[in-house]
């Protein structure tokens, strides 16, 4: 089922973070607020401005979301990337002291 | 090397002091994005897919141990335990937070590097030949001038708000290493009638959305009046070029609709109008800068090519680290020694601050204490014993530095792309590794010599995909990733751009249309040709079929 969430990245350290259920601000698109009507969806992005205004969360956006297999899953790679991480080396995230060049 | 006098350190203090500030306006809310984002891009930090990315500027990829130490350390303290080196001989970093920018730049400025103007539509860091001040068929240093663009051009009021970004390179070598051809500015020594050291200077070149190749704007210019000449074109461009659309700012479009012949005239009557100044480059200047360059005191050495001969036999993998990674140095008994950033599954150009912390440690054992990062993203030793390269070899293996395929198809340059870059359409990476795995084959990598393969997620072409050999761009096809290969492109001193191959790819069939151009090159060569020189002798056609299939050929003619 396609449904909307509000993504930005948090002004202090850049991270992606995603709108809450409450209007917070939440670090994992699991705890993000999923929007199932559009107008919905639309009135929490003018929220969203409030907090770039309150320079909380730089360039706050809708995005696309599958939540027919029970989970956010973003539809497209670019947001599938911004949720879960570069897809390569994601050992390297982990463990940031690994061997090797 | 150069080392900041007074009036650098103190440039770089006040610009993280003011940083500081402006940072700090910025978490109070003070400045908004809009307001703040030129200001931090001057300073190098970019907000990407994941969080702020830094890019530390590498003047002419020069680096000290020390250097490298401070860089892992940052990896370490501000980042996620490793960086990435770049095609402009950059290092960036990609999950720094805002708020401990000012200090991480103190910290960088502590070994003289910074961010300043590593972005935004200024004087880029100004690039070079890896091999400069070591190779034999250098007609003087390269670094000596780019250290003197780099002075004159930073925080240079006349040039900090260009129309867009500008980029030079400068070869002191007839081969090019440094890519010139594919510069706003390429500078280009060589000797005039008279024997006298000059530039052939060329303007207008450059990738992204519209690749061009650089034009001769002057065949011969003497060094003192490189400042003045280089102003004129800056000027002119300035001037003249186009702040209402982004896709026309760039010089090459202004030269390449003016015509050079026109551009030429402008910047020839700057030039006569203000040279005559004070802007002749005085001499104890250039010499006092290139003091900072001269060689270390080289020892004596005997030669070792034979007892080296004797160890390349008894051990196959070190005698193809030799033939591939190393270069001659231009004294007796040394050697330049790449280090390939592109072992299999590894990332091109990434490395995690451990291995850093051990490069550092082995430049200061094995190279005199500096050493270079190139524009395909790799290190260099530039001053190795040849006495020592076997020790140095062992001990680069297990950091996965080793890999001997310096120039090969799987020494790719690849941009971050949809990985990590806002820009990017598709990913860069995956596709490299792909290749990686296609081709685990050293025999057939080695017989089939040189060739590259760069790779961009986007057409901005950070991956210098126009001038690969086999070049790779990444393109969204209704949220799909598709790549789009070209032929025949090179970045060397006949720089050209590739041809279009054919329609784009899905991602898994990429390896094996590189392994049918391949299959192709091998049954076509003549002699010891290289991919280049049968592409060119050839064409397209043999390397579409290949790829596609006869019926294919027709539909993308």
């Amino acid at each position: 089922m396609m449904s909307q969430m509000i993504i930005a990245n948090r002004l202090i350290d850049g991270l992606v973070i995603y709108m809450g259920p409450k209007g917070e601000w939440v670090d994992s698109i699991d705890k993000g607020a999923v929007f199932e009507d559009k107008q919905d969806a639309q009135r929490w992005l003018i929220m969203a401005q409030q907090a770039v205004e309150d320079s909380v969360v730089v360039d706050p956006y809708l995005i696309d979301i599958d939540t027919g297999g029970g989970e956010n899953l973003p539809v497209g790679a670019r947001e599938t990337i911004r949720a879960f991480g570069p897809s390569v080396r994601t050992d390297l995230l982990e463990d940031a002291e690994g061997n090797g060049g | 090397m150069y080392r900041y006098d007074e009036f650098d350190h103190k440039l770089v203090q006040e610009r993280i002091q003011q940083f500081r500030h402006q940072v700090k306006r910025r978490l109070s809310g003070e400045l908004t994005e809009d307001q703040f984002k030129p200001l931090r891009l001057m300073n190098g930090l970019y907000l990407q897919l994941h969080a702020y990315m830094l890019r530390v500027n590498v003047p002419y990829g020069a680096i000290t141990s020390r250097q490298m130490r401070k860089f892992a350390h940052v990896a370490r303290a501000y980042d996620r335990g490793f960086g990435h080196f770049t095609t402009r001989q950059n290092i960036q970093y990609n999950w720094v937070k805002l708020e401990e920018t000012p200090d991480l730049l103190a910290e960088l400025a502590e070994v003289e590097v910074t961010g300043i103007q590593s972005s935004g539509n200024c004087v880029r860091n100004i690039t070079s030949d890896h091999y400069a001040g070591r190779i034999k068929d250098e007609l003087a240093d390269p670094r000596i001038y780019c250290e003197l663009l780099r002075q004159y051009t930073v925080l240079h009021p006349e040039f900090s708000f260009l129309p867009r970004k500008f980029k030079i390179a400068v070869t002191g070598s007839p081969k090019d290493r440094a890519a010139v051809a594919l510069h706003d500015i390429g500078l280009r020594m060589h000797l005039n009638d008279t024997g006298k050291l000059g530039f052939e200077v060329l303007v207008g070149g450059g990738q992204g959305r519209t690749p061009i190749i650089a034009k001769t704007i002057r065949e011969w210019l003497p060094p003192e009046h490189l400042m003045a000449y280089v102003e004129a074109i800056l000027r002119v461009y300035n001037l003249s070029g186009r702040r209402d659309n982004i896709h026309k700012a760039r010089i090459k479009i202004i030269v390449n609709q003016m015509g050079i012949d026109q551009y030429r005239e402008l910047v020839d009557q700057e030039f006569d109008r203000i040279k005559g100044d004070a802007k002749g480059i005085p001499e104890a200047e250039i010499q006092r800068i290139k003091a900072y360059f001269a060689p270390p005191e080289y020892e004596e050495l005997p030669d070792f090519t034979d007892k080296l001969n004797t160890l390349r036999l008894t051990d196959k993998t070190f005698d193809l680290w030799m033939s591939s990674n190393v270069a001659e140095h231009k004294i007796g008994g040394y050697a330049i020694v790449n280090l390939t950033l592109k072992a299999p599954d590894r990332v091109p150009g990434d490395i995690t601050a451990t291995a850093m912390d051990a490069v550092a440690d082995l430049a200061d054992e094995y190279s005199l204490g500096e050493m270079r990062v190139n524009h395909r993203q790799n290190l260099v030793f530039v001053d190795v014993k040849q006495v020592d390269l076997h020790s140095l070899w062992k001990k680069l293996g297990p950091l996965e530095l080793a890999t001997p395929n310096l120039g090969q198809l799987t020494d790719m340059i690849t941009c971050p792309g949809l990985d990590y870059c806002n820009l990017a359409n598709a990913r860069s990476i995956p596709v490299a590794q792909d290749i990686n795995k296609h081709f685990v084959d050293v025999d057939r990598l080695i017989a089939i010599g040189d060739f590259t393969v760069n790779i961009s997620g986007c057409m901005n072409a950070c991956g210098h995909h126009h001038v690969g050999n086999v070049g790779i761009l990444g393109v969204d096809k209704h949220g799909t990733e598709f790549f789009q290969l070209t032929l025949g492109g090179s970045s060397d001193e006949g720089a050209s751009l590739g041809d279009r191959l054919g329609r784009a790819l899905p991602q898994e069939e990429v390896p094996a249309a590189i392994e049918a151009i391949v299959d192709t090159y091998i049954d076509t060569r003549e002699d010891d040709e290289r991919f280049l020189d049968t592409y060119r002798r050839i064409g397209m056609v043999p390397f579409k079929e290949a790829v596609y299939g006869s019926v294919d050929t027709k539909v993308v003619a």
